[in-house]
């Protein structure tokens, strides 16, 4: 054992010439420590606002907002893997609800499940079924979900569309149709930047969607739908088809240099998250004024989710503090707060709606009654190391557009993920 | 005890914590990287038990590993080609008693002082098909040098081998400079007066006497291709259909993005290989020879 | 003589004949041409970074900014500057201590030669060659774990990434000073032997006051990987706060919020320092770029 003698000497030179600096430490009782990427703008504003909420009903307690920017949610999560297998979890954490959830943190042991505290605090009542279900693993609840994004909207220049007479299309079918139109007039149809390759598998995910169905969607991750089957030809062919459409220098751009197109009139239409609408606001572009909506083409009536969602992981330090943290962040109060700085809908259904803009309101109208479907592309729907994998076939698929090499490669690593046997 | 033996043990005690922190560092993490490559350990959750050579396997039958391989080699190629020519060319032009030579050498060096992740930033914008280099050309008349650089899945990658270019061709240059103004003036003056023409000169005595450092230039930015990262990082990631992936870029993802590290670990002991290919035979002979001179 | 030959430097004298004028002209524009090209990529993120929040438009890319701001230069520094501070704080701890360890290391290899030198130090200069992929697992573990138990925070710190750099800087360090220390000639050290001074006194009295040129190049060295350096820190540092500017800039361009030409401002900040050195000691740091690869 004398290298690690010889180790604690280096190390020991080393850090002479450095000043040590240590990690948050947990330290009195009344705190409460939430771990978010929610670091600026809206999203951080909706943070603070929980937190104000939080203070009048549990005053005395001192909350630490432990946030990591970067990466839309990379480093955050990389900072947090980081505490949790060291043993020094956060009392509370975002976390996108689904796979991210249960199959990182849930399956491996991490996590206490809330289902108790769900039935006395009413919330199985007011969230939607297929919403609890997203968050939930063997019958137990592991955290509460306090927004919803939708994955699967239709953004287009409402100048563009009234100069040319043109509907938002509900079909692909419609929409070849219009798109046609706008290729003879010289406008880009679809705008596309997918530099950072999730992008064009959003693109895919609403396309799977919409030719596959909810119950299909479902099936993929469930084992039901065969990746190899006709659905997933038939969404690929689709898909080949569509990027016919788009402008030739999408690998340079990405999904917001795509929401620009839209502002600037080089491109008509955008497939995107309803992320999309904080950025036109941010650029004071304004719903049914500047920029249309609809449901993806073929996704009417299905919502894509991508929810955060806050959870309890074993040895939280404060443990009650953590407990009265979710009770505020699933609360009434607490989501009505939030969600119209963060430019996202409440999970619950029983907001109050004069409180959101316009686009807002028709999403918490869809959400209500639509069917509900995971996002793969946002940690919902399968594992990371699929969803890694994903991106690439799309990615390939996008330059190439070989279905049936596309459709081999999703089948391998849909069994490579263990989501299906062969 | 004499003074030379103890100064010989204090010799080796002084030695010692380098040669251990590089020999855990260095070859103990190798080893366990190896170990790594040869385990099931492809989720968040630790597994090393044994799988013999699988993650090599669906490695090298992934489609994006295929593309890392091939565009490994047409960048390493293509790079040092350009390197070792624009240098040789600078080189040559600047040994031609030139006024403001330092400038220009300066000019041509300073990029090297760059970090890649600068120098992908800035290339990014220069050579993005919409803006950049692009805008340039049509406000100069030469609309016909358009081109979709990195957007086109063929030839994206020679737009990455135009930024590494642009930061290590000085370093030829210099290289080049010092060899060429180590060539004796003797030796050059008795090819003239043998009648030699100055591309004879050139041809059959001044790039033959510089193949060492053609050599040298070959290693050093030959390692540094072939283990490339941050430029491609920072200027287009994998690229169109992987058009500009490689394998550092892979590794990183499927390793600390993907949660797959033993395949993770198996990129790393390729590109690890690739590189010892190049680099052991030179340590070998550079040193021995050192040792004899 | 000797020490020339350790650290090569470029000879200034141009032998060459007079040449007929149009082959002159041939030179210059050729030269003109090159020089253009090295510099168009600081000329677009200067004159970019220059121009005013109104003006910044990526069609007007090339344009010269109409009036001179420093808005973008002032706000890039407030994203980057804990970044910039983080780095300096990098710079300093991983490039004194390695080149320390590289001149003890460099003085006993070339002058105190103990059987197995000649293998030990091939085996030390492939550390310089490596692809750090090869070593990245072992490494997050090893820091995670040995902070755990020395009770510091290694792995996700500056003083854990300064380690790394400490670590992974020793053989490059060493091959520069072995190469220097192998030109002081032997009758010096014979000298002091004869007066009686041991290992560490010959270093402290004959050799050390000889170093300063070959610290000055290893210490360019240093700092320039250092600072320029990516892969270590994205691994390494996941904490915004606690990353080192490389990344703050990567996560900056890689940013939707940010305006491009802040981005183009803060990527002339995170070359600022390495580009002043370069400036001033530009001397050195080709000789560093010489010394690494012609050994000797």
């Amino acid at each position: 054992m004398s290298w690690k003698a010889r180790l604690s000497l280096l190390l020991s030179l080393a850090l002479l010439a450095t000043p040590v600096i240590t990690g948050v430490q947990a330290g009195a009782a009344n705190q409460l420590e939430i771990f978010s990427w929610w670091t600026a703008g809206g999203e951080a504003d909706g943070l603070n606002a929980m937190f104000q909420i939080f203070k009048q009903r549990y005053p005395g307690t001192e909350i630490i907002n432990a946030t990591v920017a970067g990466g839309a949610g990379t480093n955050a999560k990389a900072v947090l893997k980081t505490r949790m297998q060291g043993g020094k979890p956060p009392d509370s954490f975002q976390v996108h609800g689904g796979e991210e959830l249960t199959s990182t943190w849930v399956k491996t042991g991490f996590m206490e499940p809330i289902t108790s505290l769900a039935r006395s605090e009413g919330w199985l009542s007011v969230l939607p079924k297929d919403l609890v279900d997203i968050v939930s693993y063997q019958g137990e609840m592991y955290s509460v979900p306090v927004n919803v994004h939708r994955g699967n909207v239709l953004w287009y220049n409402k100048k563009i569309f009234d100069d040319n007479k043109l509907a938002a299309p509900t079909t692909w079918q419609e929409f070849f149709k219009v798109a046609d139109a706008l290729k003879a007039k010289g406008i880009t149809p679809l705008a596309l930047g997918d530099k950072n390759k999730w992008e064009a598998a959003h693109l895919f995910e609403d396309i799977l969607a919409a030719t596959l169905g909810p119950e299909g969607y479902r099936g993929l991750w469930s084992g039901k739908t065969s990746w190899a089957g006709a659905g997933v030809k038939q969404a690929l062919e689709n898909y080949a088809k569509i990027l016919g459409y788009v402008n030739t220098d999408h690998a340079a751009g990405t999904w917001d240099s795509a929401a620009q197109m839209l502002i600037d009139g080089k491109a008509a239409m955008n497939i995107m998250g309803d992320w999309a609408a904080g950025y036109f606001t941010s650029k004071g572009w304004k719903p049914n004024v500047n920029y249309g909506f609809a449901p993806a083409p073929g996704t009417g009536g299905t919502f894509v989710v991508v929810t955060d969602t806050f959870g309890l992981p074993k040895k939280a330090p404060h443990r009650d503090q953590a407990l009265n943290w979710l009770r505020v962040a699933g609360s009434k109060a607490g989501q009505e707060a939030f969600n119209p700085l963060k430019g996202s809908i409440c999970a619950r259904t029983d907001c109050d709606l004069s409180k959101f803009d316009a686009y807002l309101r028709s999403s918490a109208a869809d959400f209500a009654k639509n069917k509900l479907i995971p996002s793969e592309v946002h940690g919902s729907a399968a594992p990371e190391d699929f969803a890694t994998q994903f991106n690439d076939i799309v990615n390939l698929f996008v330059t190439r557009r070989n279905v049936a090499n596309a459709q081999k490669a999703l089948q391998a690593a849909c069994v490579s993920a263990k989501m299906c046997r062969k | 005890m004499p003074r030379l033996n103890r100064d010989r043990i204090l010799a080796v005690a002084v030695l010692t914590p380098s040669v251990a922190a590089v020999g855990i560092f260095v070859y103990g993490f190798i080893g366990w990287t190896v170990y790594v490559s040869l385990s099931q350990w492809n989720s968040f959750v630790p597994d090393l038990s044994f799988a013999g050579l699988q993650n090599y396997g669906t490695l090298f039958a992934t489609v994006r590993f295929q593309a890392d391989l091939r565009n490994t080699l047409i960048f390493t190629v293509t790079f040092l080609a350009a390197c070792l020519l624009i240098g040789f060319l600078l080189a040559v032009l600047l040994d031609q008693r030139v006024r403001g030579e330092s400038l220009f050498r300066n000019i041509f060096l300073f990029p090297m002082a760059i970090s890649f992740i600068v120098t992908g930033t800035a290339w990014q914008w220069l050579l993005n098909p919409s803006t950049g280099v692009n805008l340039l050309f049509e406000s100069l008349g030469l609309g016909a040098l358009r081109s979709p650089w990195y957007t086109e899945p063929r030839t994206a990658i020679f737009s990455v081998v135009l930024a590494a270019t642009w930061q290590l061709s000085g370093f030829t240059m210099a290289m080049y400079l010092a060899g060429l103004r180590g060539i004796p003036e003797e030796l050059m003056e008795a090819a003239r007066m043998d009648g030699a023409s100055e591309w004879q000169l050139y041809r059959h005595v001044i790039v033959p006497l510089l193949h060492p450092v053609t050599l040298s230039a070959v290693i050093v930015l030959g390692h540094i291709s072939l283990k490339i990262f941050d430029l491609v990082f920072a200027m287009t990631g994998s690229g169109p259909a992987f058009s500009t992936d490689v394998p550092g870029v892979f590794m990183f993802e499927t390793t600390f993005r993907g949660n797959r590290f033993a395949e993770g670990a198996g990129i790393a002991v390729i590109m690890l290989a690739l590189v010892a290919v190049l680099i052991v035979p030179y340590l070998w002979y550079g040193t021995r020879t050192a040792a004899e001179a | 003589m000797a020490q020339q030959a350790a650290i090569p430097a470029i000879a200034t004298v141009a032998p060459a004949r007079p040449r007929p004028r149009w082959v002159r002209l041939v030179v210059y524009a050729t030269l003109t041409l090159f020089a253009l090209f090295y510099l168009l990529p600081v000329y677009v993120l200067m004159i970019n970074g220059l121009k005013s929040f109104q003006e910044v438009s990526l069609s007007r890319m090339w344009v010269l900014p109409s009036s001179f701001s420093l808005d973008s230069f002032a706000k890039a520094y407030g994203k980057l500057a804990p970044n910039f501070a983080n780095s300096v704080r990098l710079v300093i701890p991983a490039t004194l201590v390695t080149a320390l360890l590289g001149s003890v290391n460099g003085y006993i290899l070339a002058k105190w030669k103990f059987r197995g030198a000649d293998l030990l130090f091939p085996l030390l200069l492939f550390g310089m060659f490596i692809p750090y992929q090869s070593v990245l697992i072992p490494l997050v573990q090893f820091l995670q774990r040995a902070g755990d138990a020395l009770g510091l925070s290694l792995y996700g710190t500056i003083p854990g990434l300064a380690l790394v750099h400490i670590v992974y800087g020793i053989p490059i360090t060493t091959l520069i000073f072995r190469n220097y220390y192998a030109s002081v000639p032997t009758e010096l050290i014979e000298a002091g032997r004869i007066d009686g001074a041991g290992l560490a006194g010959i270093y402290r009295h004959v050799v050390l006051p000889l170093s300063l040129p070959a610290f000055v190049v290893v210490l360019i060295w240093q700092f320039t990987a250092v600072w320029n350096e990516f892969l270590f820190a994205v691994v390494i540092t996941n904490n915004p706060a606690q990353q080192p500017i490389t990344v703050a800039l990567q996560n900056l361009a890689g940013s939707q919020i940010v305006e491009w030409n802040v981005q183009m401002a803060g990527a002339l900040l995170a070359a600022l320092p390495t580009l002043l050195v370069y400036v001033f000691l530009g001397r050195y740091f080709l000789r560093g770029l010489l010394a690494g690869a012609l050994k000797g």
